[in-house]
């Protein structure tokens, strides 16, 4: 198996290599050629690998590659840890690259970086790779940093736009927030266990919870709280949970295809599977799984809210991702890990089929974005509108779709979560991803329907050329909503119920939810039956329906509501002021601060008094000393004499 | 009976003299090296007379190296200044102030 993980992970980073030094020799065709045969191979791979570990029943893998550096008995390695939570993984980033990669060659078709996009997906591809593969945290930060940097690279594609490159750049910033978080982290775990090694770290984990440390002087905290709560402030940025969720919705200015592959379906849930793949560290401290579910709840609610005011079509999109990842850091939180991991699945198939469908939308319209001037899209687009009901219905948890299933048994896992006697946290965070049910639907229909029904407000020249995308476009959409569609149905049961992490997740006895539930677990079909009876299926039928009514049969009861309630609507508009808080609060601040150590402090203190003070001082001095400098010859003798004789006095009588 | 401190008083005196020479004088460049041979005399004076004061020869023959000296400084001295006179047509000390800051 060595040379399949070998192969899985370089095939991409060869294809991005070529694509990218060699674009302009291979051509356009050449590029997506060779980055598709790339991802393609590491996507077969990735089943391979999978199907040998799931009905092979091979055994989870930990094997060190190289040794890049080893100091002070500090061992820098690259490895790969493939168990079952990896390969899972593996599937899902590869496949819906392999679905972007072929997309791309439709929705990118004029752009003149078209080599550089493949390029930059494929190295995106490697990167992630990495990063799931990993046996060490080194390796995990590193594929965590080169997700981050091609994250920022393609954001910033289109980088005339300003509005792009203020994205990016914000983007990256936002996430050197929780990359120095989650940088202290590893440091926290290498102090206490002085290695980096995984298998090494989570033998040491007891102990480590058994220990104290103090950062500041005279408390002592526990240090796994510690350690977990600064790898989750990496996972908060990479995973944009509140309040560093703010760069998701603005990366929504790079190109389509690349939201719904790094911001969408793979890249943002890294933090969601890190918090996984560390679950035998965050079991060790209770403290820590709170500040995940408070934060995640925070996610799941208040950013599903936004996305109801949204007008952008990607943004609705974007905004809902948000809200997913709160699901699964609720998750999380309860100890479900498996659940947010299943979540995670298939939510990176339904999320990448709407960002597509998006996508194609956005051709068809020939990059209007806006979805107030969409309208009655259905009759002339009918896959993608197809596609996008699938979609939509899988995102609102609708019985049956994939969604449904790892949605609601999220749901059900948290609301079980508060036997164990952890307080209202869990309550609050229960009743905020229920609630969360109805908002989900609310704006998920309200773009179906403002795009794909109801009157047609395209201008007339855009209307005559609305038509389906080509089947590059077309394919990836089928392909993915298959997935997403049915793939519930036949997974939910082994992974979540029938031990399918094994030793990959690690949960405490106390807090296993999911083997609680597993006990009332009948099937598929039976929750599907019972679906109905939950307050789930209610709230999302409620969600759907308002949608309806408000946006199909009474627009103008919206209007209203939003000029009645201005005050809410404008915290809504504004964001809850979270980027006013970033961008004027800590980056006005700081640059605040900048100007003042610029001006006063290197201008008017380094520069001026220090450097130009100096000078202006010797050229004082010298302007007074120079006028002993007579230039007579008399004077110097006289200087002379005078001189001579203080030396021989001195000589003669004081020595 | 003239004793060695009066030689000495009298080379002081030729000392000072040249030295107010030197200061005083404004207007003439030959006048400052005159001043400078007389304060050379005026050493000199104090060689000869310790030479007798202590009965060594070697003063003496020192005299003579620095009377040597002495004239081939004045030579060049002068040459010097017939240089500048050709240059600034003037041996007036109070026009060479080129050395002013």
């Amino acid at each position: 198996m060595y040379n399949y993980y070998l192969t899985i992970v370089l095939a991409p980073l060869a294809a991005a290599i070529i694509a990218g030094l060699a674009g302009k020799k291979i051509g356009r065709a050449g590029a997506h050629w060779v980055t598709i045969v790339g991802v393609g191979t590491a996507c077969l791979l990735s089943m391979l690998v999978l199907k040998n570990l799931f009905w092979g029943g091979a055994e989870a893998e930990n094997i060190s590659v190289y040794t890049w550096a080893v100091t002070d008995g500090l061992r820098m390695e690259v490895g790969f840890l493939v168990d079952r939570l990896t390969a899972l993984m593996m599937c899902v980033v590869t496949f819906v690259s392999l679905m972007v990669h072929i997309y791309t060659i439709g929705y990118m078709r004029e752009d003149p970086g078209y080599q550089r996009f493949f390029s930059y997906i494929s190295l995106f591809t490697f990167a992630m790779l990495m990063l799931v593969m990993s046996n060490n945290f080194l390796q995990l930060f590193f594929g965590w940093e080169a997700v981050g940097l091609v994250s920022y690279l393609l954001i910033g594609f289109w980088f005339k736009k300003e509005t792009a490159i203020f994205a990016n750049l914000k983007a990256f910033l936002v996430n050197r927030v929780g990359d120095f978080g989650f940088l202290l982290g590893i440091a926290g775990v290498v102090m206490f266990t002085g290695s980096l090694d995984y298998a090494t770290v989570f033998g040491q984990a007891e102990s480590i919870a058994g220990q104290n440390i103090e950062v500041l002087q005279g408390t002592p905290w526990n240090a796994m709280t510690v350690i977990c709560i600064l790898l989750f402030i990496g996972a908060m940025g990479k995973s944009a949970q509140a309040p560093l969720h703010v760069w998701l919705p603005d990366s929504m200015e790079g190109p389509t295809p690349i939201s719904a592959l790094i911001h969408a379906a793979t890249m943002v849930t890294a933090g969601i599977f890190m918090v996984a793949r560390m679950s035998p560290l965050f079991e060790l401290s209770t403290t820590a799984l709170g500040f995940v579910i408070v934060i995640g709840s925070i996610t799941a609610f208040f950013m599903g809210l936004l996305g109801i005011i949204q007008n952008d079509i990607k943004r609705v999109v974007a905004y809902s991702t948000l809200s997913q990842l709160g699901y699964m850091t609720v998750a999380l939180g309860a100890s479900a890990y498996s659940a947010a991991i299943f979540h995670l699945m298939t939510h990176a198939f339904f999320k990448a089929l709407l960002f597509l469908a998006a996508g194609s939308v956005i051709i068809a319209m020939h990059h209007e974005q806006d979805i107030r001037k969409m309208g009655g899209i259905k009759k002339y687009m009918p896959i993608t509108y197809w596609t996008s009901l699938v979609g939509s219905l899988a995102l609102i948890g609708f019985p049956g779709s994939s969604g449904f299933f790892s949605k609601d048994l999220l749901i059900e896992a948290v609301r079980d979560s508060h036997w164990q006697g952890q307080g209202a946290v869990y309550w609050i965070a229960y009743l905020s991803v229920l609630l969360g049910v109805f908002i989900t639907a609310l704006y998920t229909f309200r773009m179906f329907f403002l795009v794909f029904h109801g009157e047609e407000r395209m201008d007339a020249k855009t209307k005559s050329h609305l038509h389906e995308p080509s089947a590059v476009v077309t394919v990836p959409l089928i392909l993915l909503a298959i997935p997403s569609a049915i793939i519930g149905w036949f997974t939910v049961g082994p992974v979540l119920f029938g031990d399918y992490f094994g030793d990959a997740i690690f949960v405490s006895e106390s807090k296993d939810i999911i083997g609680h539930m597993a006990h009332a677990w009948h099937g598929s079909l039976a929750l599907l039956t019972h679906s109905v009876r939950t307050p789930v299926f209610w709230l999302a039928t409620c969600g759907v329906i308002a949608a309806w009514f408000l946006y199909l049969k009474r627009p103008d009861i919206p209007e209203m509501i939003k000029t009645r309630l201005s005050g809410i609507y404008n915290v809504l508009d504004r964001k809850y002021y979270f980027d006013d808080l970033w961008i004027k609060g800590f980056a006005g601040g700081g640059r605040a601060i900048g100007q003042f150590l610029w001006k006063k402090g290197d201008q008017m203190i380094i520069d001026d008094i220090l450097v130009n003070g100096t000078a202006r001082t010797v050229v004082r001095l010298a302007g007074f000393v120079r006028q002993i400098q007579t230039g007579y010859l008399y004077t110097y003798a006289f200087a002379m004499i005078i001189g001579l004789t203080a030396l021989l006095g001195w000589l003669i009588w004081l020595r | 009976m003239i004793g060695l401190e009066h030689y000495l008083t009298l080379a002081a005196m030729l000392f000072v003299l040249s030295i107010a020479g030197i200061i005083v004088n404004r207007r003439n460049l030959i006048l400052i090296l005159m001043c400078i041979e007389l304060m050379l005399l005026a050493v000199n004076f104090n060689f000869i007379a310790f030479s007798r004061y202590l009965g060594d020869e070697t003063g003496q023959i020192f005299v003579f190296f620095i009377l040597t000296v002495a004239a081939a400084e004045a030579a060049i001295g002068l040459a010097i200044l017939v240089v500048l006179f050709r240059n600034k047509r003037s041996i007036a000390v109070q026009e060479l102030n080129s050395l002013k800051g």
